[in-house]
């Protein structure tokens, strides 16, 4: 361990200017650990104490300028930091913010030459420098992202940040883990000037022998906070006001931007080597914390590592595809024509006649015109895009396509007869997905003469927006097949979770089970008010009365009487199915028809009295507390259920598919985090207690019985072996 | 030991904005003048004054630095009375003669004045800040709301339609207007000299006697953008998930007004009285504070009262009338559906929708109003409560001797 990485050089020019070059052995990117650490107070150590050096420059060896901490080495030791002694702890996460402290106190001049990306705490070593001199390309850009992560800058990024360019003006840029362009950076004060790229050096040396300074405005005597501190009445309602709005946006799930909001107010009332501690220890709290953990695994490592092909069979060159058959222009269509379109893909949209394949096309039209006319997009571009979208009921112009998506109604014969068309005129190698939310795969390959090239592409709507594509492998499914479908998802930059063929795969049977309980409920005696406000503040987008009524009663009832029909054997009603059945029969269908479990009118929707008349409330009502455990457990013990009967080939799908695809809140880090998080033995002991308080299908698996008696975990170091 | 209370004096309420007639006084002025009132109408040594408690809801700037002991110099009072103020939010004034009455009670004071002041038109309401809505962790930790939403939220949870608030809010009008009419504050409210000797004010003037349900009905609820815009609601129904939503049925005319006055209660054992020749006209014989939920805020004086009746040894019934300060309608009209109290024996003479609500001085303030009520209607016992921010609340019981 003693062994020295040079991860900064360090020389020294004839002019007395040492240039400090990161430049971390081995990795692509520049990332921040202890032997960065190590390395940066040994360079800064030398610029102090050599009499020769006037000044410094800080830059970096590699493309990007430092991406930050190095969440990969970090989410390793996730477990094991939470249970070191207090003093320690504190040492440990203070230990960045005292090496950039030491060099803002070095006593010679520091300038940033910050020549790409500079992220998280490679813009707090930026903001540790005196001077900030941004290269002029559209690849450098700034920003505090942690707060995405669950985390905080807490190398003294919530305190140089505000002493820079105020706390409100600060609070984006943290708070939301805001970007920023070179050219809105220094529009902001983020940097003091930028240069072109292969000036970026001169610029700085220029700066150091000319004007320099080595001491930081808040060092300074007599400096005043920009814009005044927490107190100031200027800025008081940024906190009365902004608390409140925060507490009702993150419904006090999230403790990473409550707890920059409290680095604000401390911080910007104390002098900085105070307000450091102080963050310090608000970064101890968040880092310590479940959610951080599970927000890094998540949607850090876990995204990462399925974007670069988890499931990827080996050994498979990686294909581009030319030319996509899109099958379908109803909204879904025409969202996945659009980014397949906007990612350089030809794209033949079909449907029944040409005037329905051109409305697919015009929800492109739409979308891009939206963002032509917000100045997002130039008008060539967006002619460009929309040339490459050939609306046509033709089959036949798919004989050179590579890939065919289908997304016609959902219904076995309607998709057979689409499958049997498209095995009339494709490519031999071309792969043929389907884009189905529910139905088996393996199933709809009988339709095919090729199933070896048949795979289910769950894409969730907006198509456009939405980030995940889950990827089903049918029985027959090719390996080649599989890695063909993956390269496309990534083609769309996409994040695919793949998942084996079973009723409802995973995402649908995994909200599904949210739905139904929650419908459930009523029928318990439950008072809706309850059901939906817990549901929202256990951290649920909407109400799960409310997506019911969105997602149209009718449907669900039709959906329900079909599943019923194809599965005759394994179909098991949902408790769901009684209340939806008389709310159907009612009249009720949902929210296209102003009527469901809630009823619509000009100011709002307002839950429907009638529904206490159905299904009186119970006069003891359950605890909160419980409900909301209710709504985060069923889901939780589904993902478990699922991945017990081998649906699910790693927790890196559940918790992902969970957060991307269907709304699990993501302050969990998805179903396995959150079990992690918990602790297995005690997520069992409170399923069972869910289960006494309302029913057996919030029992935890034998899987979980099972790692709880062997210690066992989903992550980490006791994770259980899968596969 | 006995604490009786010899004597109270109030200012009138004055608007609490710029064109309001006790705009131009400064804070300790007004806060001295209740003082002055007391030492002439009852002709003591005002060196005999042991301790001047004072509430003071914005203790800063012109009201700060403990307004209580300039407010004795100012009303020419011996140098050698010490004064204290004290912030228990709304309850300040009530809690000053709480105080004032423990140290007599305990024997560490014979004689005590227990006072109040606020010039919400000076020092506006929320000037000395504080933790609770500014320091981000106990704002999440309390779930801090503002008070007008803890009121519609008060009424949701029970709810209180918006015409009965405004029913009561009507009320509260007529009773205040019929009250000046007859002459029933005369023995209590004293008018506002300026330094050259100018009366400034000599009656409540923010008493609209044509104020009904219908007029009241007019009017816009004021907390309808707050709640929904700024996060409010969704905070509320953080901690009160069983509602649907908040209903926003409080506005400026069902809620208390904002008021510069001040008022002050002289209050001493058997043996001052005897030594300075006061009549005692009631005895204090209990009083009490409690804690309650601090999103709803509002709901504090019921379990106070309680406690305080079990102080005293009494039960709801015994006590003849109540006095509770009008934060908002909503307030009184939890309180009285929660411990049986019915409409005419509260807030007989209207209260702080119709007279305003100076913070710091209406517990001061109210607990004369209640006991020259008394006298009037030769009854024996009263309430005085008020509700106060952060969730709490403070109560007094007194009986006429």
């Amino acid at each position: 361990m003693n062994m020295k990485i040079e991860v900064v050089r360090c020389e020294v020019g004839a002019d007395g200017i040492a240039l400090l070059t990161i430049d971390y052995p081995g990795k692509s990117m520049n990332v921040i650990d202890q032997a960065f650490m190590d390395s940066l107070q040994g360079c800064i150590d030398r610029v102090r104490d050599d009499p020769a050096i006037k000044g410094a420059v800080v830059t970096s060896g590699k493309e990007a300028f430092v991406a930050g901490a190095d969440l990969m080495a970090m989410e390793q030791n996730l477990d094991r930091t939470a249970d070191d002694p207090l003093p320690v702890l504190f040492e440990k996460y203070g230990s960045l913010s005292r090496v950039f402290r030491n060099l803002e106190t070095c006593g010679k001049p520091v300038v940033a030459a910050i020549n790409g990306t500079a992220m998280g705490g490679g813009f707090e070593l930026a903001l540790a420098c005196h001077r900030r001199v941004l290269a002029d390309t559209p690849a450098a850009v700034v920003g505090l992202p942690e707060v995405k992560l669950g985390l905080l800058p807490g190398a003294g990024g919530t305190q140089r940040l505000p002493r820079l360019i105020g706390i409100q003006a600060a609070m984006p840029y943290l708070m939301e883990g805001r970007h920023a362009s070179p050219e809105q950076a220094l529009k902001a004060g983020l940097v003091h000037e930028l240069a072109p790229p292969a000036e970026l050096i001169a610029r700085a040396r220029r700066w150091l022998l000319e004007t320099p300074t080595a001491v930081q405005p808040w060092d300074e005597k007599g400096f005043r906070f920009p814009g005044g501190n927490a107190l100031d009445p200027r800025v008081a309602p940024a906190f009365v006001v902004g608390n409140t709005m925060l507490q009702a946006s993150t419904q006090q799930n999230l403790p990473a931007p409550q707890a920059i909001q409290s680095c604000l107010y401390e911080g910007s009332l104390l002098p900085l080597e105070k307000a450091l501690r102080v963050e310090t220890k608000y970064l101890m709290t968040v880092a310590c914390g479940p959610v951080s953990r599970g927000m890094i695994r998540t949607l850090f490592v876990s995204k990462g590592k399925a974007e670069k092909g988890l499931h990827r069979p080996a050994g498979l060159p990686p294909l581009q595809s030319r030319k996509l058959g899109m099958i379908g222009a109803g909204m879904m269509g025409g969202g996945i024509a659009l980014v397949a379109a906007q990612r350089g893909v030809e794209v033949v949209l079909i449907d029944r006649d040409q005037a329905a394949a051109e409305r697919g096309k015009a929800y492109a039209e739409k979308a891009l015109g939206k963002q032509v006319e917000r100045g997002r997009m130039a008008a060539d571009e967006r002619d460009a895009i929309l040339a490459r979208i050939r609306p046509t009921a033709d089959y036949e112009l798919l004989r050179d396509a590579d890939m065919v998506v289908e997304a016609v109604f959902e219904d076995r014969a309607v998709k057979a007869e689409v499958t049997r068309r498209l095995d009339a005129v494709l490519p031999e190698d071309c792969v043929l997905a389907t884009n189905t939310s529910a139905l088996p795969i393996t199933l709809l390959a009988q339709a095919t003469t090729r199933p070896g090239r048949f795979i289910g592409l769950h894409f969730f709507s907006p198509a456009d927006k939405m980030p995940l594509v889950e990827v089903i492998r049918g029985k027959a499914t090719s390996d080649a097949t599989l890695a063909r479908a993956l390269d496309f998802v990534g083609q769309l930059k996409k994040t695919p979770i793949v998942v084996n063929d079973a009723r409802g795969f995973f995402t649908s049977r995994f909200i599904g089970a949210f739905v139904d309980d929650s419908i459930g409920m009523v029928a318990e005696g439950i008072n809706p008010a309850l059901i939906e406000n817990c549901a929202r503040q256990a951290g649920m987008p909407v109400g799960p009365l409310a997506i019911t009524d969105e997602l149209s009663i009718e449907l669900a009832v039709h959906a329900g009487e079909s599943q019923a029909q194809t599965f005759p054997d394994s179909y098991r009603p949902g408790r769901s199915v009684p209340v939806l059945r008389r709310l159907f029969e009612l009249g009720r269908m949902g929210r296209k028809i102003g009527k469901g479990f809630y009823d619509y009118g000009e100011s709002g929707k307002t839950l429907w009295p009638g529904l206490a008349d159905l299904y009186p409330p119970a006069t003891v009502q359950p605890d909160p507390h419980d409900l909301k455990q209710r709504v985060l457990y069923v889901q939780a013990v589904e993902a478990a259920r699922a991945m017990e009967e081998g649906v699910l080939l790693s927790p890196a799908d559940g918790d992902l598919g969970s957060i991307l695809g269907v709304g699990y809140p993501a302050y969990t880090g998805g179903p396995f985090c959150f079990i992690d998080g918990v602790g297995v033995p005690a997520f069992v002991a409170e399923a069972d207690r869910l289960g006494d308080l309302f029913g057996e299908h919030l029992r935890p698996p034998q899987l979980l019985r099972d790692m709880a008696a062997h210690g066992e975990t989903f992550y980490g170091a006791t994770a259980r072996r899968v596969m | 030991m006995d604490a009786f209370i010899f004597d109270h004096v109030r200012t009138p309420r004055a608007r609490g904005k710029a064109d309001g007639s006790l705009h131009e006084v400064t804070p300790v002025w007004l806060a001295s003048r209740p003082l002055a009132a007391l030492a002439e109408r009852n002709q003591f040594d005002t060196a005999a004054v042991e301790e001047v408690v004072m509430g003071c809801v914005s203790p800063v700037g012109e009201q700060g630095g403990n307004i209580a002991r300039m407010a004795v110099l100012a009303a020419g009072w011996d140098q050698a009375v010490p004064g204290i103020s004290v912030d228990r939010a709304c309850g300040s004034g009530l809690e000053a003669v709480a105080i004032a009455a423990g140290k007599v009670m305990s024997g560490q004071a014979d004689l005590a004045v227990g006072a109040g002041v606020e010039s919400m038109s000076r020092v506006p309401m929320g000037s000395s800040g504080g933790a609770w809505a500014q320091d981000p962790a106990m704002s999440a930790r309390t779930r801090f709301v503002m008070q007008g939403i803890s009121a519609d939220l008060l009424a949701s949870l029970y709810g209180q339609a918006r015409h009965d608030l405004d029913a009561y809010a009507a009320a509260s009008h007529r009773r205040a207007a019929r009250a000046w009419s007859e002459g029933r504050f005369a023995r209590s409210v004293v008018p506002v000299k300026d330094f050259v000797g100018l009366t400034l004010i000599e009656r409540d003037e923010t008493i609209r006697p044509e104020t009904t349900v219908e007029s009241l009905a007019a009017l816009k609820p004021a907390f309808t953008e707050m709640g929904q815009k700024y996060g409010y609601d969704s905070v509320a129904l953080q901690r009160y998930p069983q509602l649907p939503r908040i209903e926003h049925v409080h506005h400026a005319g069902n809620s208390s007004g904002i008021v510069d006055g001040a008022g002050a209660v002289l209050l001493g054992n058997p043996a001052a009285a005897a030594k300075h020749g006061l009549k005692p006209r009631a005895r204090i014989r209990s009083f009490a504070a409690i804690g309650s939920e601090p999103t709803l805020m509002l709901d504090g004086p019921a379990a106070a009262a309680r406690r305080a009746l079990g102080r005293a040894g009494m039960k709801p019934a015994d006590v003849d009338l109540w006095e509770l300060n009008e934060a908002f309608s909503t307030v009184v009209l939890t309180f009285m559906s929660v411990m049986g109290v019915a409409h005419d024996r509260i807030n007989v003479n209207g209260g702080a929708i119709a007279m305003g609500h100076p913070l710091g001085a209406s517990g001061a303030m109210i607990l004369g109003t209640v006991l020259d009520e008394l006298e009037r209607t030769n009854q024996a016992t009263a309430l005085v409560s008020l509700c106060v921010a952060a969730g709490m609340g403070t109560a007094m019981v007194i009986e006429r001797v």
